[in-house]
């Protein structure tokens, strides 16, 4: 009603100095505009942790992991798994003279023999392992030990491999192929198996050697440099590992396909393991093609080993595993356990919580709200 | 910015009109730049800037770390990524800013001004004005520098400005040029003025100027009142010249404009504090590991080194050890990612926005909605313990209406009945073509008693059309503006104006009413003016009849000692009539007369002109000549005038005060208003046990009044609990309250009982005593105790020191909120400050980080926006904290299996992305969108808003309880897949256990379960939330396909080495059966704990949202409602006045500053000559001074010239005051602060004439003599002389209250010489007493 306002007054338009606010003179609507989202009026799902809600999902997780867990139980029992170890620690053991030698690269190859007898018989395909323990392929400096550019067939790489390779770059003043630690510590071992019919007679099992290795790996992330032709040609002027015996080229002898960056048996160390114990795919033996006989049946076998590769050194142990393999992949008791475990403890924990909330539970909730 | 400086200026040396001489001091040029970049210097600068803050230098400390091939565990653009998008957000951001500041700089640049080049005016951009010119301003321009005044149109070369961009008042203020320049009319002789100024360099001091001008051979002082600052605006001056003296930076506007101090919130303090405790716990997890590595190192490593040799420098454990320590740092590092600070400032933002945006707090009357002006402190709005508030303005509209009055005896306006609805408003144009239409009035009876012609209403209303201060405006016939000097005055003119007796136009020496229609115009004989001591004044007339009369308004308290005798009976009456007034929370006046005879009036005169003629003690004794006349008076009947509260201020207060939220207001008011205001806006109510006043003058007796009051609230305590308690404990919610005991404690849980029940209204004087360090605790536990406190009398800087000591001892978050210039320290000061717009200036919405403009938005920003901010933010943060525990932690587990190599889990990209993309998006949803309970649900149930004041979402223990989670749900990643991994193969027969199939199942898991978490995390699923959370998913697993790619690898086959993996992992059954498992083992424990919390101890929030729920699924369609819910579970009325209360509190409530009488009947605010005046007033018309006005605008200027015209009244003394009322607006001189509080000189009320006035008094007093000479005498003795019988009982009663004390203060008042400020003084504490015994 009083009109003592100065600010009433026309104002000469200027915006002031100091203020943010624009000038007087444009009237606009400065309202906000009415939108859901502006007034936080968005429609929403409000969902609450009632008794209605969180019981009954307790009770269901409980009844679908104990089934799963149960049937992962089973299927894993279901599978073969035979493990030998063949370190040679003990001195009783074959391998025990063998495993002596401390040095890559020694030239008398060493050989040792290792009976085993299987209590049952492996049926459909069986998958030949080499484990090793106690071996760091995990550690930083050996994983990032590799040239992938070199292993994907890139010339220049193969004439100067990354620094990540040090010190495995380059030998001779020749560059490494392929560099690294990784490549380096390649595993040499060969390891034959040999069925002993009962009537005594040493029948060698036929080992696979291809398809061992990931699909990716082998077709698209390694490649020979220049294609597969002339492989001695391509890597001339390069250098073999410091501890391999062969150079890259002719680590197959008997399939030249196989040679070079793409030796799957190469493909397979190269992929690195997460833990420092880790077994690796050696060797595939294909099931039977007439059905009637296991792959392996039951009975004696033995291990031949050629025995190259140092672990005593450092502890490390090497196994040789052969297992059957079902949907769920290898052996593994672990899952279904667990899945059983946390099925039983949820519905536990469901018929816990359902006595908590009817004897202590605020039932009231609907009822009126203290202010 | 980066010129060289030159040495700092000792003193500034000014020739006008010279150029040549001015530039070689190389003063700033008016050119302001207050952009911080240019094109060129922005990169550079904006980079040093950002890298000042410790979290980026961090981050490139890192990158540097990680440059190191033997320590790099990461590639470099794990890092290098994040920062960069964050560097480049914040430049974008400021650069934006910066862009705008050019703008607006360019426009204030180039605005014209005028200058006077070789005698002729030139028009100049701003920028090119230089130190030493002359400019002109014309009416309504902004001073384009710091100037010396001139000249200027108005006489004595007045000049009349704002200065509300300055100081924020919205008052006007006179500026008057040195009587030399004066006479410097027109541009040809402006062009050769050559005077040279010296005064001092440039400051920030907005109330002080010293310098001199040299000018034909002799010195003029100059002081403040010469000056025009830059900034302010010319008003009702047609035009007027100056010297530039300051330009650009250099002026006051500039240097005062300091940068704000930075605010930080508590969440924030305590986040660095975490993120330094994380910081602790990543080097302790580094040196556990960097311990690994060293014993790994000798156990295992030296014998496997033909396999894997150490890198080249490293040649031994310990070094090996140091440099995994390093490496370790890097890759934890992400448990302190570099996204939390960039998400906090984006959710912080979009919760301004909203803000910005909230249709609710829009106001329409003022076009204004809201504006978080600080974007960085919302969550703390949801923790607020103590508001501060101002009253005028904020409180109250500082608007006044005539509400109800008393006249001899017979009480109007009375008819307000709440059960009939809105009563009818008086329509008064029928009556009165001439009324207000904006006024209101409900009681016909008062209208029809002025009809009929009843004496008594007649000279009521007569007074109150004469004996004011108020300066009219008439640009039209009937189109009467009023400018009063406080909106009481107006607010009692505008009434008398509807009734019929409409104050048209004033003179020195003349004031014309338009009395029913019939103009009348009296001789004004004197002014006795106002003053706080006076706390009343007087006019004297003479009415066209020639009778002398004497009219008087004043506080009761002051009026009825000095009525006639005869009055007895009607003093009662209206005493009853006032009472009701006061306890309606009314201001009231009581208004009397006295008719003076020829002689009285003579001796009188001659008794004031010597007083007014004498050196010495001039106050003192024109006090007492006024003392002496106003005696005997006749009481007419007293006005009830409503400070007019915002709306919606008392459910405000009462919805804040249940949540638990304490209001403090301090105001520079008195204390009777200030405690008027109290009860009106329900701060105050009978009910209450006690309110406390303090207001001794002395420590002892503020400490004493303290203990007093302390001790009573024991005492009252102490029989409550006899009697059981019962209305003791009013809401159990008190009980939270957690005072700390002061230095003499009663136990604190006594003190959480007695709390509610008290109020406590200290002083300013008092407080003053009250703030020192030995008596703060004291006065903060009393007043801790109290339910309301209200401070009155406070200076500026003492709102800020009450500010600063809640802050100090109850470590509570504040809030303060004002309207005005006397509230920037405290709204400075308090954790949050809220700025009133568009009442009083925009200094306080300046200082403010947030503005609206009413207060009752206040509830709605605390309750709603503060409380969901808070809830958001605490929610953001525990889930941040947890999601990088969760992601970074599994490294640790796995340092322990991979020789503590610091071999990363996931593929580099993944943590290059985990927090910027993978997790970011639902996150920031969630942190923006969130909602637990409906907003109207916040306002009905207050309480919710006590976790937030307990800071009980977001602490230390929420922390490393996101911190176990975190942790636990990194062990379940690692150890769930190790578990399976370690034996699994595919299906193919391949092992699963190779590093990178290891990698993209952990991390899938991860994503999974933070995933799920948010989902559990987030209450208020909107599309939004919905998209992002899903979208984030997808997008997580669309990008490691894409990174896995086989083109992506034939590109770069030496950056994308995982090539494959996800392809080949995410197709087996077992990877997702060990997702699902290690998924449910995380979320498990959550849902079963959150369960349990809920089912057993709901919160009020959770309580809240389950009837919500219930609610809407009752009544599906009924939708959302919208809108206000004020007051509706609270139910608080709709009153507008308060139960009535027994106690009396009545006060004389002119914000009103003294001295404005002297500028009327000196006329130097009256823009006619002299000598016109002269004439005129001798040749009496009736509206003479109206003619003469029409002829004036018809004949020589436009109607701009018109609104100049009987300018309205600055707001001080006279031109030629002292820079005193200057200081005063420094430091808030708003009506809220009186210009009396003990640190300041006392006001000077009549200062020394300057040689300008002396001219303009002589027709003044001439046409005095005149009018006194030519209207014949009649004197009317109304009372007689037999009052001293009842003068003498009355001072009796008087001095037994008050005691000694206050017959020294009469003695001294009336007669005493002696010092000034005492008798002031003591009559207040007299009145402060009686208040006290009174209550």
């Amino acid at each position: 009603m009083m009109a003592s306002s100065y600010n009433a007054k026309e104002d000469d338009g200027h915006p002031s100095v100091a203020t943010g606010h624009g000038g007087a003179g444009t009237v606009k609507n400065k309202k906000p505009d009415n939108t859901a989202f502006k007034q936080q009026r968005l429609p929403a799902w409000q969902p609450i942790l009632t008794a209605g809600t969180v019981l009954p999902a307790f009770f269901v997780i409980g009844l679908i992991f104990i089934p799963i867990g149960i049937g992962l139980f089973v299927t894993s029992n279901n599978i073969k798994e035979f493990e030998i170890d063949y370190t040679g620690v003990d001195i009783s053991s074959p391998c025990f003279n063998c495993s002596q030698n401390y040095i890559w690269n020694s030239t008398t190859p060493c050989t040792c023999t290792l009976p085993f007898k299987l209590e049952q018989p492996f049926e459909s395909n069986v998958f030949m392992y080499y484990g090793l323990s106690n071996f760091y392929q995990n550690h930083r400096r050996y994983v990032k030990s590799r040239d992938d550019s070199q292993l994907n067939g890139d010339q220049t790489s193969l004439k100067n491999p990354s620094k990540e390779c040090e010190p495995y770059r380059t030998s001779d003043n020749r560059p490494i192929a392929p560099c690294g630690a990784i490549a380096n510590s390649l595993f040499n071992d060969t390891l034959e198996l040999f069925y002993i019919d009962p009537n005594g007679s040493k029948n060698a099992i036929p080992l696979v050697k291809k398809g061992i290795a990931w699909w990716t790996d082998k077709n698209v992330k390694f490649r020979n440099p220049g294609g597969n032709d002339n492989l001695t040609v391509v890597f001339k002027d390069t250098s073999k590992p410091v501890n391999w015996r062969k150079p890259v080229y002719e680590l197959d002898p008997l399939d030249s396909g196989n040679n070079g960056f793409i030796n799957e048996d190469f493909i397979v160390w190269m992929r690195t393991a997460a833990l420092p114990t880790f077994r690796k795919l050696y060797r595939i033996i294909q099931k039977k093609t007439n059905n009637m006989t296991p792959t392996l049946p039951r009975g004696d076998y033995i291990l031949e080993v050629t025995y190259n590769y140092p672990v005593r050194s450092f502890e490390g142990r090497k196994r040789m595993i052969l297992s059957t393999i079902s949907w769920m992949g290898g052996k593994n008791p672990f899952l279904g356990i667990a899945y059983i475990t946390v099925g039983s403890v949820c519905f536990f924990l469901g018929i816990v919580l359902l006595i908590i909330h009817h004897k202590y539970g605020n039932r009231n909730n609907s009822a009126d709200i203290p202010n | 910015m980066f010129k060289k400086r030159p040495p700092p200026e000792e003193e500034r040396r000014v020739r006008a009109n010279d150029r040549e001489y001015n530039e070689k001091f190389q003063y700033a040029s008016n050119c302001i730049m207050t952009s911080k970049y240019n094109v060129i210097t922005f990169l550079p600068v904006n980079l040093f800037e950002q890298f000042q803050e410790v979290a980026n230098t961090y981050f490139l400390f890192l990158l540097i770390l990680q440059l190191i091939p033997q320590i790099s565990s990461l590639s470099w653009f794990t890092t290098i990524v994040p920062l960069v998008l964050v560097l480049s957000i914040t430049a974008v951001k400021d650069a934006t800013d910066d862009y705008f500041r050019h703008k607006s700089d360019n426009q204030v640049n180039n605005r014209q001004s005028q200058v006077v080049i070789h005698g002729s005016l030139q028009k100049e951009k701003w920028m090119n004005v230089r130190v030493g010119d002359v400019i002109k301003l014309e009416n309504n321009q902004f001073v384009a520098a710091d100037l010396l005044l001139l000249s200027s149109s108005e006489p004595h070369s007045l000049c009349y400005i704002e200065t509300a961009e300055l100081d924020g008042e919205t008052n006007m203020k006179v500026r008057q040029s040195l009587s030399v320049t004066a006479e410097l009319g027109d541009p040809n002789n402006l062009a050769s003025f050559n005077g040279e100024v010296v005064c001092e360099p440039p400051n920030n001091k907005l109330d002080r100027f010293c310098g001199l001008l040299y000018w034909r051979e002799t010195k003029y002082p100059l002081s403040n009142q010469n000056m025009l600052l830059r900034g302010c605006v010319l008003r009702n001056t047609e035009y007027c010249y100056g010297l530039v003296i300051f330009a650009g930076p250099d002026t006051k506007l500039m240097q005062n404009s300091g940068r704000t101090k930075f605010k930080r919130t508590s969440i924030d303090r305590l986040m660095n504090t975490l993120v330094l405790w994380i910081f602790c716990f990543l080097v302790c997890m580094g040196v556990i590991l960097a311990v690994g590595n060293a014993v790994w190192e000798v156990e295992v490593g030296s014998r496997f080194h033909s396999f894997l040799a150490w890198d080249l420098p490293v040649d031994n454990f310990l070094f090996s050890a140091f440099l995994s320590f390093w490496s370790y740092v890097i890759i934890l590092n992400t448990v302190v990612p570099i996204s939390l600070y960039v998400s906090v400032e984006v959710i912080r933002l979009g919760h301004s926005y909203f803000i910005n945006w909230d249709r609710q707090m829009y106001c329409p009357q003022c076009n204004t909605a809201a504006e978080a002006r600080t974007t960085t402190l919302n969550e703390e709005l949801g923790q607020v313990e103590y508001i501060f508030s101002d009253k005028t303005g904020t409180l109250t509209q500082n608007i006044m209406s005539f509400n109800k009055c008393s006249i001899s005896g017979r009480a109007y306006g009375e008819v307000i009945d709440p059960m009939a609805g809105q009563p009818k408003r008086l329509d008064f144009s029928s009556f009165n073509p001439l009324a207000d239409p904006d006024f209101c009035f409900y009681d016909n009876s008062l209208l029809e008693s002025v009809k009929l012609g009843d004496p008594h209403s007649h000279e009521f209303f007569r007074l109150l059309s004469l004996c004011h201060t108020v300066m009219s405006e008439e640009k039209k016939e009937g189109e009467l503006v009023y400018k009063a000097q406080s909106p009481d005055e107006g607010a009692l003119v505008t009434a008398a104006r509807n009734f019929g007796f409409m104050f048209r136009s004033r003179t020195p020496g003349t004031v014309t009413v338009t009395e029913l229609g019939r103009p009348v115009t009296y001789t004004l004989l004197a002014i006795l003016d106002f003053n706080n001591i006076r706390k009343r004044m007087s006019v004297i007339v003479r009415n066209p009849e020639g009778r002398i009369r004497l009219y008087c308004k004043g506080a009761d308290t002051l009026l009825f000692e000095r009525l006639h005798p005869c009055n007895h009976h009607l003093m009662n009456v209206t005493t009853d009539h006032l009472n009701e007034y006061a306890g309606d929370g009314l201001r009231t006046l009581v208004l009397a007369y006295r008719d003076l005879s020829e002689e009285q009036w003579e001796e009188w005169a001659e008794n004031h002109r010597q007083a007014d003629m004498s050196t010495d003690c001039r106050d003192d004794r024109l006090a007492a000549t006024y003392e002496h006349i106003e005696q005997d008076m006749m009481l007419l009947g007293a006005t009830a005038i409503e400070d007019k509260l915002q709306e919606g201020v008392p459910e405000t207060i009462a919805i804040l005060s249940l949540a638990n939220i304490k209001i403090w207001v301090l105001t520079g008011d008195k204390q009777e208003t200030a405690v008027n205001i109290g009860y009106s806006c329900k701060m105050l109510t009978d009910d209450m046990t006690e309110v406390f006043i303090i207001s001794g003058y002395t420590v002892q007796r503020v400490r004493e009044e303290l203990r007093r009051a302390r001790e009573r609230m024991m005492d009252i305590r102490g029989g409550a609990e006899d009697t059981g308690g019962g209305r003791d404990l009013p809401s159990g919610g008190e009980k939270q309250q957690q005072c700390p005991p002061p230095p003499a404690p009663p136990s604190s849980t006594t003190l959480d009982s007695i709390s509610g029940e008290f109020a406590l209204v200290i002083n300013g004087h008092s407080l003053a005593h009250a703030l020192e360090a030995d008596m703060e605790g004291e006065f903060v536990w009393t007043a801790c105790a109290c339910r309301a406190v209200i401070c009155c009398r406070v200076t500026p800087l003492q709102k800020a020191q009450v500010v600063e000591l809640i802050k100090k001892h109850k470590k509570a978050v504040t809030l303060a909120i004002g309207d005005g210039a006397n509230d920037v320290s405290m709204i400075k000061t308090a954790h949050i400050g809220v700025g009133i717009s568009g009442q009083e200036g925009i200094q306080a919405v300046l200082a403010s980080d947030y503005s609206f403009s009413q207060f009752r938005f206040l509830q709605r920003l605390l309750l709603v926006h503060g409380r969901w901010s808070y809830l958001r933010m605490c929610r953001f943060l525990c889930y941040f904290f947890y999601k990088n525990f969760a992601f970074t932690m599994v490294h640790f587990w796995f340092g322990f299996f991979c020789g503590f190599s610091a071999q990363t889990v996931y593929d580099q990209y993944f943590i290059t992305l985990y927090n910027i993309v993978y997790t970011s998006l639902p996150v920031l949803a969630m942190g923006i969108f969130d909602q637990d309970v409906p907003e109207q649900r916040s306002l009905e149930y207050p309480k919710l808003y006590e976790p937030g004041q307990l800071n009980l979402l977001f602490n230390k223990r929420e922390f490393f309880i996101c911190i176990a989670q975190g942790i636990y749900t990194s062990v379940v990643l690692f150890c769930v897949p190790y578990a399976i991994f370690s034996q699994a193969t595919q299906g193919t027969g391949e092992p699963l256990a190779d590093y990178q199939t290891f990698a993209v199942t952990t991390a899938t898991a991860l994503v999974i379960v933070v995933s799920v978490q948010i989902a559990l995390d987030t209450g208020y699923w909107t599309v939004i939330n919905h998209f992002f959370v899903w979208g984030s998913l997808c997008i997580f697993f669309s990008i490691m396909v894409a990174m896995h790619s086989q083109t992506l690898f034939s590109i770069f086959p030496q950056q994308f080495h995982f090539i494959g993996s996800a392809q080949c992992t995410l197709v087996q059954p077992l990877v997702w059966l060990t997702i699902t498992l290690a998924t449910v083992i995380c979320i498990l424990p959550v849902l079963a704990f959150r369960f349990l919390k809920l089912d057993l101890k709901p919160q009020l929030s959770d309580t809240v949202r389950y009837t919500q729920l219930v609610r809407q699924k009752k009544r599906k369609p009924a939708g959302r409602c919208m809108g206000g819910v004020r007051g509706g579970a609270v139910g608080v009325a709709e009153g507008r006045l308060g139960a009535r209360g027994g106690s009396r509190r009545s006060g004389y409530a002119f914000a009103h500053q003294e001295g404005f009488g002297e500028l009327i009947t000196s006329g130097k605010n009256m823009r006619l000559s002299s000598l016109a005046l002269a004439n005129f007033a001798s040749r009496h018309s009736s509206s003479w001074i109206d003619t003469l006005r029409k002829k004036k605008h018809s004949t020589t200027h436009p109607p701009q010239s018109a609104s100049g015209e009987s300018s309205p009244a600055p707001s001080y003394v006279s031109g030629s005051a002292p820079p005193l009322s200057n200081s005063s607006s420094l430091l808030g001189g708003s009506q809220d602060t009186p210009p009396e509080d003990g640190t300041r000189t006392p006001p000077v009320t009549l200062p020394q004439m300057a040689p300008g006035p002396h001219i303009n008094t002589a027709p003044a007093s001439v046409q005095v003599l005149s009018a006194g000479i030519l209207t014949p005498t009649s004197v009317r003795s109304a009372g007689g002389d037999s009052s001293s019988g009842w003068t003498l009982s009355l001072g009796a009663v008087q001095e037994a209250l008050i005691g000694w004390r206050g017959v020294a203060a009469r003695i001294s008042g009336t007669s005493s010489p002696g010092l000034p400020p005492n008798p002031r003084k003591q009559t207040t504490q007299c009145e402060m007493e009686r208040q006290t015994d009174g209550t």
